[in-house]
């Protein structure tokens, strides 16, 4: 599409349109409950579901969104192989920061503009550290922890070997019969 | 409209469905997925850049980066603006120093409770970057996507947030 390439390649509506996502992402997630500390803890201790159902609902609505406008050329698959050694282990450092600070990266945002200052003096200047101290390790990790043990497949119909609108139709339906279920007993 | 955004909390699946719209959008109109742990690396670079300028340059994470001010960068001050706005608009905006459920637990300290941030903070923009992306790239946009390696991440970041709090707040808090 001419008129979209245009778009990604000027700098300056790519700045205003980015201010512009996460102004109306920043309203979506206060409205959402989700920059509300009590409200992610509780997730992670199980009692409280609505980081759950809001995620959920995105992801419904985003995997058949997506995959429309890729089969119509609109846009394009950004996906990496990726392996144990960088997403299991990356994504279990993680959720233990996500415990500890009770917010991530996206919502700790949400959370300083609704007055939080425990999320922006420790955790927007923790988030910014932690990540220089990637950049720093990142030169010995590249070649070593970061490859070890690379997944079989970049999507999860090419590991199953299911047709793409098939996967899609399973995942649908595992989604929202999840949410069924997780009302039906009363979350 | 304007009574939408002054009510205090919306349904969590139309906040959540309107955010599987921005997910598209984002795809669309950046040619990127939504995250927002790459903007606090341009951050970081940005800061490199001011105070080390020589290490930012031959760093080779901030060459592979490209620490400016862009697309991904500017998610983050549009996330707290909004969030902002949002919050005065429904009066729920509060000047929060120690979150009360940390605060009943482990007590109104300050000190503790930022340092304790802190360290999570630490853990989660070490981990994000480990990992290639946080709650938002991975987790929603890398999902939607289908990504093996992003559904096995956002299942990680889980996994490990619950046996986390499982830990700091049945085992240690005994709430």
């Amino acid at each position: 599409m001419p008129l979209l390439t245009t778009i990604h390649e000027n700098r300056r509506a790519q700045i205003v349109l980015g201010l512009l996502v996460g102004i109306v992402f920043g309203i979506f997630l206060q409205k959402g409950g989700v920059t509300n500390y009590s409200v992610i803890v509780n997730q992670l201790l199980l009692t409280d579901f609505t980081v759950m159902k809001l995620m959920l609902s995105a992801v419904i609505v985003a995997m058949i969104g997506f995959h429309v406008l890729k089969h119509y050329g609109y846009v394009h698959l950004h996906a990496a192989k990726g392996s144990i050694g960088a997403n299991v282990i990356g994504g279990l450092i993680f959720g233990i920061g996500f415990a500890l600070l009770g917010f991530c990266p996206g919502t700790v945002a949400g959370a300083v503009g609704s007055g939080a200052m425990d999320a922006l003096f420790g955790g927007m200047a923790g988030i910014v550290i932690g990540t220089g101290i990637f950049a720093e390790i990142y030169p010995r990790l590249k070649t070593g922890l970061l490859k070890q043990g690379p997944f079989p497949a970049v999507t999860v119909q090419e590991f199953l070997h299911l047709p793409l609108w098939i996967m899609i139709a399973i995942m649908e339906v595992a989604m929202i019969g999840f949410l069924v279920v997780l009302y039906y007993l009363g979350f | 409209m304007f009574d939408y955004l002054t009510q205090p909390v919306w349904s969590p699946y139309i906040a959540g469905a309107g955010i599987g719209v921005l997910v598209c959008l984002s795809f669309l109109l950046a040619d990127r997925p939504l995250g927002c742990s790459s903007a606090f690396v341009k951050a970081r670079g940005l800061l490199e850049r001011t105070f080390n300028a020589e290490g930012e340059k031959k760093n080779e994470y901030y060459q592979q980066m490209h620490p400016n001010i862009d697309w991904s960068f500017m998610i983050i001050p549009g996330v707290i603006i909004g969030a902002f706005v949002s919050a005065v608009l429904s009066g729920q905006f509060h000047l929060v120093w120690v979150p009360p459920m940390w605060g009943n637990t482990f007590g109104y300290n300050t000190a503790i409770r930022w340092f304790w941030a802190l360290l999570g903070g630490i853990l989660l923009g070490l981990g994000a970057r480990w990992a290639g992306g946080c709650t938002s790239g991975h987790g929603l946009s890398g999902s939607s996507q289908l990504s093996f390696a992003s559904i096995v991440t956002a299942i990680c970041f889980f996994a490990g947030g619950i046996v986390t709090a499982m830990v700091i707040f049945r085992v240690i808090g005994g709430l």
